[in-house]
């Protein structure tokens, strides 16, 4: 039987990953905020998980506005890496784990979660940083993923108590996977940001400090935030932490939290990292 | 209209919704464009006849043409294409976030350092706020 065994959530955002590829990440700029994930990357490489899906939206890359997939799950064997506009990030092709991805495309539609599925897909920074974050600069990445896009660009996206049902009909599917897999599932995005308009620039940290402590004390509460208070109270793009609940849903009601780093500024973006270990009996 | 919008009330933000998204489509695939790098090349040579391949209307064209970024937001843009002709130009995200937001990138760095842009006093409108003393 397969099993989440951890959750990761981490801010995306762009900027990290060309501080990493453009080598700059000793700078006093960004030192604080590397130095910070060193320990995330020991633990993960230590957990060595089987496979990690990993939640986070697409930004006008694989898909446009052409057609708007609410939830989609990528079953390919590799995805390519995305010319965002710059060229696409010098980092390795993403591996998939297609016997995985189309149970739970399969799994999540019978359980009433209408998967748009992908057969062909590149992944954006919204992928690759987390990647990037989480596990250095390898030759190849330590393990396949499964990509899982949540719509965040056009209003509206599904609410953060729909993104953490979600997450639990997740961890059901996997549960019902027959090979013997341990994975982890990312949350990825925020925290507060706002790119756009004359409020660019807008961080909450207050609101940030409470959404990582309610992770774990009230996970549900989180859910019930609406969209116009993720907007209003950390910035129009700071509604992208609706994809933390769909990560948080799928690791049941017993995690531990055994790290977190938060720090301003990345760019435009106050990044948060938080490492949530499964303690339930499964 | 029968969803309340009542995200209209936070000031400085353009919210990517139905009614920007009707607007916006046209601009905004332009924008989608710019992920090939031929179509990089062909925009940057001739910016004027590249744009004739899209039915711009002519203030989202005008916006276009001269970088004005937060007009383009005002006519349907959506920041994660608009920044694709940011891109082209050589500029960051932190670059058009200043120049949205009417300050240099020196003064807009500083703030990004200082913390970021406190919710204190943007979280509405002028004369939106529910409450007094709200924000």
């Amino acid at each position: 039987m397969a099993k989440i065994v951890a959750g990761i959530a981490t801010s995306h955002v762009p900027a990290i990953g060309v501080a990493m590829d453009k080598g700059t990440t000793a700078t006093p700029y960004w030192q604080p905020l590397f130095k910070g994930y060193e320990p995330a990357r020991e633990w993960l490489a230590k957990l060595a998980p089987d496979v990690a899906i990993i939640v986070y939206n697409d930004h006008a890359c694989a898909f446009s506005l052409e057609i708007i997939p609410t939830f989609l799950i990528g079953v390919a064997a590799k995805f390519p890496i995305a010319d965002e506009g710059f060229g696409p990030r010098p980092v390795p092709v993403v591996q998939g784990h297609p016997a995985l991805a189309w149970h739970l495309a399969e799994s999540l539609i019978l359980d009433e979660f209408d998967m748009t599925i992908a057969n062909e897909m590149p992944v954006d920074h919204g992928l690759t940083v987390p990647l990037s974050v989480t596990c250095g600069q390898p030759a190849a990445w330590p393990f396949p993923v499964i990509p899982l896009c949540v719509n965040v660009v056009q209003y509206p996206p599904p609410t953060g108590a729909r993104c953490f049902k979600l997450g639990m009909a997740i961890r059901r599917a996997v549960e019902k996977f027959d090979q013997d897999l341990r994975v982890v599932i990312y949350g990825t995005g925020g925290m507060s940001h706002q790119l756009q308009g004359e409020r660019a620039g807008l961080i909450n940290r207050e609101f940030d400090i409470a959404f990582l402590d309610g992770m774990t004390r009230d996970p549900l509460a989180l859910t019930r935030i609406t969209h116009t208070e993720y907007m209003r109270e950390a910035g129009s793009e700071g509604v992208e932490m609706v994809m933390w609940h769909v990560m948080r849903g799928a690791l049941g009601d017993e995690v531990a939290e055994v790290y977190r780093h938060y720090h301003v500024p990345a760019s435009n973006t106050a990044a948060g990292l938080m490492i949530l270990e499964t303690r339930s009996a499964a | 209209m029968t969803i309340p919008r009542d995200y209209e009330s936070i000031p400085g933000t353009y919210v990517y919704d139905a009614e920007r998204g009707r607007i916006g489509y046209v601009l905004n695939m332009f924008c989608m464009s710019l992920n090939k790098a031929e179509n990089r090349k062909s925009f940057k040579e001739n910016e004027a006849a590249y744009l004739d391949r899209f039915a711009l209307s002519p203030e989202q064209r005008r916006t276009v043409l001269e970088r004005d970024w937060l007009g383009m937001l005002k006519v349907g843009g959506n920041i994660y294409y608009t920044i694709k002709i940011a891109f082209c130009d050589g500029l960051t995200f932190q670059d058009v976030a200043g120049m949205m937001s009417g300050v240099s990138k020196e003064t807009y760095a500083k703030m990004m350092l200082a913390g970021g842009r406190s919710v204190q006093g943007n979280r509405y409108k002028d004369g939106t706020a529910p409450e007094a003393n709200h924000g």
